[in-house]
């Protein structure tokens, strides 16, 4: 009997291909994503050097950060967006990589791409030139986002070098109230750990919350697990996970699909195994939760007050300090109230279709307030295929929202969609940073995809129960 | 690949202020419209350098007194956020040869490492004596043991942290680690066809 391990050990060591002079593990990754902004460079390196790709059936392309999200003909108006794109798409022709491109019909954001072609599977290493790669945990994959020098080392020889990391288990039990969602568990779990609480550790989430979950929302839960410092998270795969992958273009079928079951089954975290750390929380405790600062973890449950930089410990207060200033908050005021003047749905945190159902199901007969930019775009081009089957874009459109194309967007604004200004965005994004949207003085709240339609409606930071509360009955 | 063995950096320091300098504003996202790397050192810290209209902010970075520094120092958690190279990409493009910080977030620091960009924590206290020694005195010269994880300067001499993986990889000059990743070219394909997953799913 060998003794219990977890996930994270059963997967690294079926892929550790040795170990290297300094010390570190050389890891195969099963499965390379990549995008247009870093991989241009790495492929730059495999030609200076004169590599070829090792195993081009174990990457995949699409086209998400700078793509536009409104007039998707090329050329497109920025010629660098127009260059990039064609860069992509000359260095999946030559290496012989699978590129899902915008005539594909199946582009999105790479996030997005993986879990709906099944190409995304339980017990896999997954690695992308992006940090938000750690959405794939939602599978029970070890994934993580690299560089691009480690793009080029995947893509020349199919490994990186890495140390392997500590791993925390956090179990999240009880029941989530009503109004509250897995953005609203992930935004609670990294105020309490800090956005560098995670360094050195893979995080595990567990627990009664994280198993009635969908696919969808482990998936957005997953995905900020580097805004708590952690590179990698990951959920158990389960029947949830096997219900959402089967049938899917990638996915293993027939006597395969049998085998890969129980292979997946068997690579879930052994009962009684030890972790390096375990962290509870209580669903009860975690509200609607919003950003009032400039990192993730500053935030606050919408019903609490921005904190005063007199009570916080002496090392946060200039970081407390600095964030109310970019912020325009007054220490100890409330958030709730505070003015809103875009409304942005979308990034790999929160565009799928359930966070749009969710959405569309409030705002049916509702409007944007007056002044309020409200910008709507799924995360790749099957959700906005099947919204617009659902009629769900026809309910935004009503509302006021501009219903856009797939891409990253106004998450980081590479493409034309920017903040404008010291504009306030009550966002579904993952990234409050200052500048993040396209506008240095730029002000970012991030919240669920429901905040997002009250902030929208009401033109405020607003509590989306109390906003909603009539059609909710 | 064989890479220069980095046993220390000596040299004029320059203070980024700040916990938790995430890597959009080492590299705003705008700058990331490129194909190449060329050019990033000229935009590192753009946004809290530069007005809109390009008049000098009058950031550490522009101090003429600071000018030719080689190591930078910071706060906790530098580097957080988006994993784009381009931000380590930067600092090295403009001249730096280390970056001392409370700590790091790690695919920056993996990212640093591969190319050969030194990155040393320090302690709270110890971060705070060397951060005021650099600011009192512009001409103040830090040296980084790579070999020690120390960090020396104005006469004192601070412990530090670095991974016995980095401080190995930078003093034996394989930091850039792909010529060894490909030399295991057998093992890596033994391990891959253990793991069919990919291969087997195309329809």
């Amino acid at each position: 009997m060998s003794a219990p391990r977890h996930l994270f050990d059963k997967v690294w060591d079926a892929h550790a291909v040795g170990t290297l002079a300094n010390g570190q593990t050389q890891l195969l990754i099963g499965t390379h994503l990549i995008h247009e902004v870093t991989s241009p460079q790495a492929f730059g390196m495999l030609d200076d050097l004169g590599l070829r790709v090792r195993m081009p059936h174990r990457t995949f392309a699409t086209v998400d950060h700078i793509v536009p999200t409104d007039r998707r003909e090329e050329p497109f108006d920025d010629p660098m967006a127009d260059a990039m794109i064609k860069a992509l798409r000359a260095n999946c022709e030559r290496h012989g990589i699978t590129y899902f491109d915008l005539a594909s019909g199946l582009q999105g954001i790479v996030h997005m791409v993986g879990p709906e072609q099944g190409i995304t599977q339980p017990g896999t290493t997954i690695a992308c030139g992006d940090s938000h790669t750690s959405t794939h945990g939602a599978f029970g994959a070890v994934a993580f986002g690299i560089g691009t020098s480690q793009v080029r080392d995947v893509l020349a020889s199919q490994t990186i070098a890495m140390s392997k990391p500590k791993v925390r288990r956090i179990e999240v039990d009880g029941a989530l109230g009503p109004g509250v969602y897995a953005k609203d568990v992930i935004l609670h779990i990294i105020r309490l750990l800090g956005v560098n609480g995670g360094i050195g550790y893979a995080y595990e989430y567990a627990g009664e919350v994280f198993d009635r979950m969908s696919m969808e929302e482990r998936m957005t839960v997953c995905n900020m697990s580097i805004e708590g410092g952690a590179r990698c998270g990951y959920v158990n795969p389960d029947d949830t996970t096997f219900a959402y992958l089967e049938g899917r273009p990638f996915a293993p079928q027939g006597a395969e699909w049998d085998a890969a079951v129980a292979r997946w089954r068997a690579v879930a975290s052994d009962p009684g195994c030890a972790y390096d750390d375990v962290v509870r929380i209580d669903a009860a405790d975690i509200a609607p939760t919003v950003t009032w600062g400039i990192n993730p973890g500053q935030a606050i449950a919408i019903d609490e007050r921005v904190p005063h930089p007199d009570e916080v410990p002496p090392g946060e207060r200039a970081s407390v300090e600095e964030a109310l200033a970019h912020m325009q908050l007054r220490g100890g005021a409330p958030l709730q109230g505070t003015p809103v003047h875009v409304a942005f749905l979308g990034s790999c945190t929160n565009a799928r279709l359930s966070d749009f159902r969710e959405v569309a199901a409030v705002l049916r007969g509702r409007r944007v307030a007056a002044g309020v930019r409200a910008i709507a775009v799924p995360g790749s081009t099957l959700v906005k295929e099947a919204c617009e089957r659902e009629g769900i874009d026809r309910v935004l459109i009503d509302a006021g929202f501009e219903w856009r194309a797939a891409g990253c967007s106004m998450c980081l604004a590479m493409n034309p969609d920017k903040l404008r200004g010291d504009e306030l965005c009550a966002s579904s994004s993952n990234r409050n940073f200052k500048g993040r949207q396209g506008s240095v003085a730029g002000r970012t709240v991030l919240m669920s995809p429901v905040m997002v339609a009250a902030a929208a409606v009401t033109g405020t930071v607003a509590d989306a129960r109390a906003v909603f509360a009539a059609g909710r009955a | 690949m064989a890479l220069e063995r980095i046993l220390r950096v000596r040299g004029r320091g320059v203070v980024v202020a700040g916990d938790d300098i995430d890597t959009d504003r080492i590299v705003p996202a705008r700058f990331l419209r490129a194909i190449t790397f060329d050019g990033l050192g000229e935009v590192l810290f753009e946004d809290v350098r530069r007005g809109e209209d390009g008049r000098s902010l009058g950031h550490p970075l522009d101090d003429p007194e600071r000018r030719g520094a080689t190591v930078m120092l910071s706060g906790r958690n530098f580097g957080c956020g988006s994993s784009r190279e381009h931000a380590p990409q930067a600092i090295r493009r403009a001249g730096f040869e280390a970056v001392i910080a409370g700590s790091f977030a790690e695919i920056f620091f993996q990212n640093a490492t591969t190319l050969g960009l030194v990155c040393v924590a320090l302690d709270d206290d110890a971060l705070r004596a060397a951060t005021a020694a650099v600011t009192g005195d512009a001409s103040a010269e830090l040296e980084v043991d790579v070999a020690a994880a120390t960090v020396t300067v104005a006469g004192r001499t601070y412990p530090g942290h670095l991974p016995a993986t980095a401080r190995d990889a930078l003093t034996r000059g394989r930091y850039d680690p792909l010529a060894e990743l490909l030399a295991n070219g057998d093992a890596i394909d033994a391990t891959a066809a253990r793991l069919p997953y990919v291969a087997g799913g195309r329809r």
